[in-house]
Order: structure tokens, then sequence, then C-alpha cells
């Protein structure tokens, strides 16, 4: 059978190889190669070796970018997970109404963060009204501003993870504990938090990612403003490459390290909560 | 005694979550709102229902709709993300039937760079691939749907190739030996059996594809073609001046459509981000 399927290889697998080439595989290997470049377009590289590197820390707004995208996620991933576990738990309760509870928290995930920036700035700016200030005042309301906007967006989708998660824990499990005196506390602590582990796993995973990788909500929101003091990595990243002329190798540069962190934090997030995994 | 304590808790907890529902779906109706709303009074009280003096009917629509040339974005974006989802599903499902079928060294280190290109960002690639894009000449709406099948091939080849590995291969050999070649194998046995994570790619990519604003705005020739987000967020003129009146009303526009398919694909959405982080 092998054999035969391999004769189809041209039919099968050749039109996703070529584009993931295309779209992934030369961007990215030349993405590298350029970090150490100094350019303008593709086509016009000087080879510089560490330069781009080494600039990278003289550029202040970046390392301003670096802490404030570190402290954004930590703040976000903690909330979302709490309240979307919280949620997720009175929702399993079998109160009436869940299922359009379980509706409505959703729905945010489904709108573009472009869409989702402007809506919350009309909201922050008319409230902000009344202390004569905007959003763009400082980078604080932009940082509280945003992780309001992305707990509003994130919760039910978390949510709906943490729910199939508590719904799989077998009935006889949480009987058996309770027939043993567990209180509620115990409960959860024991049974319930340790059975969904694979639940906290993906949860974090995607927060921890979505977090540190935004771009579209940060863009609409305040386009970090003021003098890009609110602007996360991606946004930085963006500008370096855009909006500077004699920066795309810096821009390139800070992209891999951009990269090496996302792909370091998901490596070693997704080793230490797989860890505290259980079996039933 | 504890039957009517649980039965009083869920009335108490019923209403506190429509509370909270009533609250979370707030943003939108403010925006609603402030859509039918002279521009004026939008920035100056947003939070203001429209009244005889501030009430402007359907001008902001129709403002909005010339501004931004609404419905040919709306169309841009609805043959990509068809398009695009449609050739993902396709050709993604196909290879990962091939690199599991076919065992070799290059087809176990292919997966690996499937596996690889999911927790690359696309900051990392994003110069690279809007040059590649550019001298290929993918910046249209046709192009563009090779750049989403390259970069968005990752996430698909894995859950596919992590639903192929749970079917027997004895259905197949036989089907093989009563005389079918491999297509036919594929479209009248394995495919059918994939539908469920079809259906979970679909809407993951669907919600991707729909709502992305960067990798578009960069490899699309912009002044001929927009999407929904791109031009929304070309409503925000230079120097930060945003015709908030059009904004509102262009917001509403978007948010139609996505309301739309969340009452039709509820089921499945749901599911789709449940087997999506469970595989993912």
């Amino acid at each position: 059978m092998e054999k035969a399927i391999k004769k189809y290889f041209p039919i099968f697998a050749l039109p996703t190889l070529l584009a993931f080439t295309i779209g992934f595989v030369i961007p990215f290997v030349l993405g590298v190669y350029l970090s150490f470049c100094e350019f303008t377009t593709v086509t016009d590289s000087t080879f510089v070796g560490l330069k781009n590197y080494i600039r990278i820390w003289g550029d202040k707004t970046f390392i301003h970018a670096l802490w404030y995208t570190s402290l954004f996620t930590v703040a976000s991933v903690i909330t979302i997970n709490v309240l979307a576990f919280l949620v997720a738990m009175l929702l399993t309760k079998g109160i009436r109404g869940t299922n359009a509870f379980r509706t409505v928290f959703f729905m945010p995930n489904l709108i573009g963060g472009i869409i989702l920036g402007y809506i919350w700035q009309l909201i922050f700016n008319g409230i902000l009204l009344h202390f004569n200030r905007t959003l763009t005042y400082s980078s604080a309301y932009g940082f509280f501003g945003l992780l309001i906007l992305m707990n509003w967006q994130q919760i039910g989708y978390m949510m709906i993870i943490y729910v199939a998660g508590i719904q799989n824990i077998p009935g006889e499990l949480i009987e058996a504990a309770k027939i043993d005196g567990a209180t509620n506390r115990q409960l959860l602590r024991h049974v319930t938090i340790p059975m969904v582990m694979p639940s906290i796993t993906i949860c974090t995973f995607l927060t921890l990612t979505n977090a540190f990788k935004l771009y579209d909500q940060n863009l609409a929101l305040t386009a970090g403003e003021p003098s890009n003091k609110s602007e996360l990595l991606a946004l930085n990243i963006y500008n370096t490459f855009y909006g500077r002329t004699g920066w795309e190798g810096v821009g390139q540069a800070k992209a891999v390290i951009f990269f090496l962190a996302v792909a370091a934090i998901a490596l070693i997030q997704l080793k230490l909560t797989r860890s505290k995994e259980v079996q039933a | 005694m504890s039957n009517v304590r649980k039965a009083k808790h869920g009335w108490i907890l019923t209403l506190v979550f429509t509370l909270i529902s009533i609250a979370y779906i707030m943003p939108i109706v403010i925006v609603l709102m402030n859509s039918l709303k002279r521009k004026i009074f939008i920035s100056n009280r947003p939070f203001a229902l429209p009244d005889a003096k501030s009430f402007v009917g359907i001008e902001n629509y129709i403002n909005g709709i010339q501004k931004t040339d609404f419905f040919r974005a709306f169309g841009y974006t609805l043959f990509i993300t068809v398009g695009s989802v449609f050739v993902i599903v396709l050709c993604t499902s196909m290879c990962a039937w091939y690199i599991s079928r076919v065992k070799s060294k290059w087809t176990t280190g292919i997966y690996y760079l499937f596996a690889f290109s999911m927790i690359v960002p696309f900051q990392m690639v994003m110069f690279t691939l809007s040059k590649i894009a550019d001298m290929l000449h993918l910046g249209n709406p046709v192009g563009i749907i090779i750049v989403y099948l390259g970069f968005g091939a990752g996430l698909a080849v894995f859950m596919f190739c992590g639903f192929v590995r749970s079917i027997p291969l004895e259905i197949e050999e036989s089907a093989m030996i009563d005389g079918c070649n491999p297509i036919q194998t594929y479209f009248k046995i394995v495919f059918p059996v994939m539908k469920p994570t079809a259906i979970s790619v679909a809407i993951l990519e669907t919600m991707w594809v729909w709502n992305d604003y960067l990798l578009p705005y960069l490899v699309l020739k912009i002044n001929k073609y927009k999407t929904i987000q791109i031009a929304i967020q070309y409503l925000k003129g230079g120097y930060g001046a945003i015709d908030m009146g059009a904004m509102m009303a262009m917001i509403v526009l978007a948010i139609i459509p996505i309301i739309v398919f969340y009452g039709v694909c509820q089921k499945y959405i749901i599911e789709g981000v449940i087997s999506g982080a469970v595989k993912g």
C-alpha cells in the first residue's frame, strides 16, 4: 500500500509542501539570515555579523516593550485563567440558562482584534472623559485597558475548554471523595484541579502565546501611545521595520529574539504543566 | 434539606450570571447605539441614548460604506476566507494522510517541520514573506490563498496527522485490494472518516483568516484590495483623527456577519475549539 500511495506524491503532498516552502520555510530561513545583514530590500543585503543584535540593546523602546509585554503577559495569563476556571466551575453546576451564558461569554472571540480595539477605545475614552483624560494619557491606562479587553475576549474561549475538562472527570471519583468526607475545598484542590490539568496546560499555553504575540488589539486601542510607552513587542518590531529607515536589520534581529522567546516560553510552560498531569 | 439549598443557590447564580451577561454584551450595545448618533455626540457623550438632537438615522452607515467601500471589502474578505479554508482543509488533509502513511526519514522530518512552524510568530517572517509574495505576484485575493495555505499549514497538518493515526489501516488496505487507487481510497474512505477533524480545522482557520489584519495588510496590494479589518483600520486617518460615526457604523456592519455565522454554526464552533485545544 505504501508504494501505491508514494506514487501519488505530486497530488497528495506537493501542493501543501510548495505553499509551505513559499509561505514559511524560505521566509523563515531568509529571515534568520537577514538578521545578520544590513538591508532595505531582500536583494541588497550586506552581511554585518552580530551588529544588529548589538544595536537592539541600545534601543530603549525595545527594552521598555520587553518589560511591558512580560508584565502584560503575566497579568493576562493569571486573570484570564482564574476567571475562566471560576466561570467554568459555576456553569457546570447545571443552573438554568447555562447554555445562554456560554453563548454570550464565547461571542467576543469571533470578533477581530482591530474591531475589538476600537470598541473598547470608545468605552474607555467615554469613562475617562469624566476625569478629563483619554486612553493615551498614560501607559498604565493602555495596560489595564488591554488587560480588560483581552479578558473580555478570551474568558469565553478558555471557559469552553475548562468546561470540557471538568465534564470529563468521572462522577465516581467525586462521589468517592465526598464519601471519604472531603470538603469542597479539598475536592477542588485534590480532585478537580489535578484532573483538569490537561485543560490548564492548554489554556495557559494559549493565553501565554496570545498575550505575548498580541498585535491587532494593541494597534487599534492605543497604537503604542503615549510616545511608544504602551507598545507591546510585536508592535515594536513592526514599527522598527516600517517606521525607521536603516533599522530593517535591527527589526529582523528583534524578530529572531522574539521568536526565540516565544519558543522558549512555550516549551518551558508545556514541560512544567505537563509534568503535573495525572491519569484517572 | 441539601436539595432545597442547592435550588436556592442555583436561582441566585442564574440571576448573577444574567446580570454579568448583560454587562458582557454592553460594549456592543453601546457601539450600536452610537452608530446612530451625530459624530460630536459620540465623543462627548458616548453613554447617552440617541435623542432628538443627536439622532442621525443611517447617515453614519451611508458615510462609512462610501468611505471604506465596505461591500467590496466584505466581498474580498469572504472570498479570501472561503477560498483559503477550502484549500487548507483539502490540501493539508491529503498531505497529512500522505506523510502519515508513507513512513520515511523525509516524511518524519517534514512532520516535525510543520509542528515547529506552529510556534513561529508572524513577526519572524512578516518582512521576508511579504517580499517573496510580492516577487511571486501573490498580492491579490487568489494569490494570498497560497500564502495562507503555506503559513497556516502547520496547525492543520498537525491536527489531521493526529487523527489519521487513529484510523485502522485495514479499512484502507481492503479498499485498495478491491481495486481503488489511492485517490479513490482517500475520497471515498479516508476523508469521510476525517470529517469531524476537517470541521474543527475549518472553524479554527475561518476564525483566523476572517479576522486577520497584518498578513493581508502586508501581502495584498493595499490600494486595490482591502479586507474588512484593513478597511476599518484605514478609517483612522493620519495623525490619529478618526471619523467616529463611520467607525461605529462599520463596526456594527462587521459584527453582523459574525453573529449570523455564530448563530448557524455555534455547535461546530464550540466542538472545534475543544478538539483543537485537545490536539493542539
